[in-house]
């Protein structure tokens, strides 16, 4: 059978399951596609003596009976996530080499559940960037190209690797970590469907950290239903992660029926920028429709701190990765810079994190240091986390007053050109204005793909839920998904 | 709040990154641009409102004090750029 990376996961499970298809076909027809993607630079560390060992071993579960939903699915796991002997380098020179001796809860959940990975995936450094032109192994080109124009356009970041994987038909699912919109923006940019969940939902042990009190993964898929399968994989409580809720993770996918009548969903006025593209609230007005059309109630409400999410994000965020990358120190692992006749452990420290670090990272770690500095915590660090009490306040107060759900556009844009040179760090960092409001707040987020901007570019609508209320949220992504009924393709030309 | 290259090069140490002299009024104009993209934190009245410490209301579960996953020694190592007699080796600390 031809194009069978091309199933959804929930297609793929049911043939295996019917035996169909085997799981070595499905896995082969994955590495195949990936072979002949290299141009895209999504897979960095390739592992397919590894996918073919698991396909057969899920091959086996499948023949013994029951298995569960993943068994035999191919994915990409983004390169943050530590996987036992494989390497996992945040994309960054600093963790050149690194094996590591563990494996993360999240992908022990999958494998255990008998997915199969067909390798590491593109991101940029240490999930810091919104183009993935971060990376120490360069960027990833998306899939999707303009009507009639041939310039590279970038899959969107952090989870750049992982949106460009899903929709080039590489793999079936990518694992995403999403700090301030890196699941979300990405899938937006390449016409897949990507889920952040409520903070807590997913262990973060094992995961490589940048902000601890923002960082989440999910999945990122072709289709709401995927997501639903995979988060219920991913899910869970784990004692490794102090910050892990003990709540029983529900099955997602049965609450996906479609029916949204009578829900009422909210529709922020703050998030009506300045400057914003027609298309942008074309798609937005389009979504308003579509839901209503659903039979949800359509109500106008305020979240007047919106316009702060940004300025407290760009201090929390660096404020806590300057914290976290502290460990990158050319002792434990990775890279050590070569020392010169009499250099100490400070010049070890300093030189080995200057060649390691990319600018990116340099700035946001520094950014963080001097927030966190005597003299300004109060000042910077103090006064974000206030303002992130108000952010968090006016979500609670929308859903106290009987909102089920909210709807926004995921991104101020279709995906940009690579190579743009910003003169400003700040311009790239509005690619998150929609988005990090969701981190801030904690609450589950997912990008749904809408249509398609004059340009044939895709274009993504973002629903927000409560905290906990992710089997809701997606309910009610599966009602717009149906409604939007997105069935576009990248053209193949790579 | 203006940062100059003398704040930017402190900054600089404080983090333990080597940033060349060459290299730091741009460092600190970058930092000049975030900062001041972050003054409008200021517009806000947060009076009352204590500092976010947790987003979701819980406690932070404390465990039984004990070994969990002890004796690995080697798997510890198996990554450091430098190990020697299984100890961690940096070049001279202590003069």
């Amino acid at each position: 059978m031809s194009d069978l990376n091309k199933l959804t996961i929930a297609e793929a499970r049911d043939k295996l399951r019917a035996g169909d298809i085997s799981s070595v076909e499905l896995t082969g027809a994955c590495l195949s596609a990936a072979d002949a993607a290299k141009e895209l630079n999504a897979v960095v560390h390739p592992t397919p003596d590894l996918a073919m060992e698991q396909a057969k071993q899920a091959d086996d579960r499948l023949k013994s009976g029951y298995a569960p939903d993943m068994c035999g699915i191919p994915l990409g796991i983004k390169d943050l996530f530590c996987t036992q002997g494989v390497a996992s380098q945040a994309a960054s020179g600093i963790l050149n080499g690194f094996k590591p001796e563990y494996e993360s809860t999240v992908t022990t959940k999958l494998f255990d559940s008998g997915a199969v990975m067909i390798g590491k995936l593109n991101m940029d450094e240490f999930a810091m960037g919104s183009s993935n032109e971060t990376s120490v192994y360069g960027n990833v080109v998306n899939p999707w190209r303009k009507a009639d124009d041939d310039t590279a356009l970038t899959p969107g970041g952090s989870s750049g690797g992982s949106s460009a994987a899903v929709a080039a038909d590489i793999c079936l699912g990518a694992t995403g970590t999403d700090t301030g919109g890196s699941i979300r923006q990405p899938a937006a940019f390449t016409g897949i469907t990507g889920l952040k969940p409520t903070y807590g939902r997913v262990s973060r042990w094992g995961i490589v950290a940048f902000a601890s009190s923002l960082d989440q993964a999910g999945p990122m898929a072709k289709s709401v239903r995927d997501c639903a399968i995979m988060l219920k994989a991913m899910s869970g409580h784990d004692p490794k992660d102090s910050t892990s809720a003990e709540f029983d993770v529900p099955d997602f996918e049965a609450m996906l029926t479609g029916d949204i009548k009578g829900q009422t969903i909210g529709i922020p006025k703050e998030y009506r920028m300045d400057g914003m593209p027609d298309e942008i609230e074309a798609l937005w007005a389009k979504g308003r429709e579509m839901l209503e059309d659903a039979g949800a109630k359509i109500v106008d409400i305020s979240l007047p701190h919106t316009k702060y999410a940004l300025p407290a994000y760009y201090v929390i965020a660096p404020a806590e990765a300057s914290s976290n990358l502290a460990r990158y120190d050319g002792v434990r692992y990775g890279h050590r810079a070569k020392l010169a006749q009499g250099d100490g452990i400070t010049e070890m420290y300093e030189k080995t994190r200057a060649e390691g670090f990319g600018d990116e990272v340099k700035r946001r770690v520094m950014i963080g240091t001097y927030v966190l500095s005597a003299g300004f915590y109060d000042a910077y660090y103090n006064r974000a986390r206030r303002v992130r009490a108000l952010i968090k306040k006016d979500f609670d107060d929308a859903f106290d007053a009987g909102v089920d759900a909210i709807l926004t556009p995921a991104t101020p844009s279709s995906a940009f050109a690579l190579g743009q040179e910003f003169d400003d760090p700040v311009q790239m960092y509005l690619n998150d204005v929609f988005t990090v409001t969701v981190n801030l707040a904690g609450l589950p987020g997912i990008s749904v793909p809408a249509g398609l901007d004059g340009q044939g570019l895709p274009l993504g609508l973002q629903l927000i839920g409560k905290p906990w209320d992710e089997g809701g949220l997606m309910n009610v992504a599966q009602a717009l998904e149906d409604r939007a009924g997105f069935i576009s393709k990248p053209e193949k030309w790579w | 709040m203006s940062i100059d290259t003398e704040t930017a090069r402190r900054v600089a140490k404080l983090a333990r990154i080597k940033v060349e002299d060459e290299d730091l009024p741009a460092l600190a104009q970058d930092f000049n641009r975030i900062l001041g993209f972050v003054e409008q934190l200021n517009e806000v009245d947060v009076d009352g409102v204590e500092p976010m410490t947790s987003v979701t209301p819980m406690r932070l579960k404390r465990r039984e004090d004990v070994v969990t996953e002890g004796n690995q020694a080697d798997k510890v190592l198996s990554n450091a750029p430098d190990a020697r007699e299984g100890f961690f080796a940096v070049p001279k600390v202590v003069e």
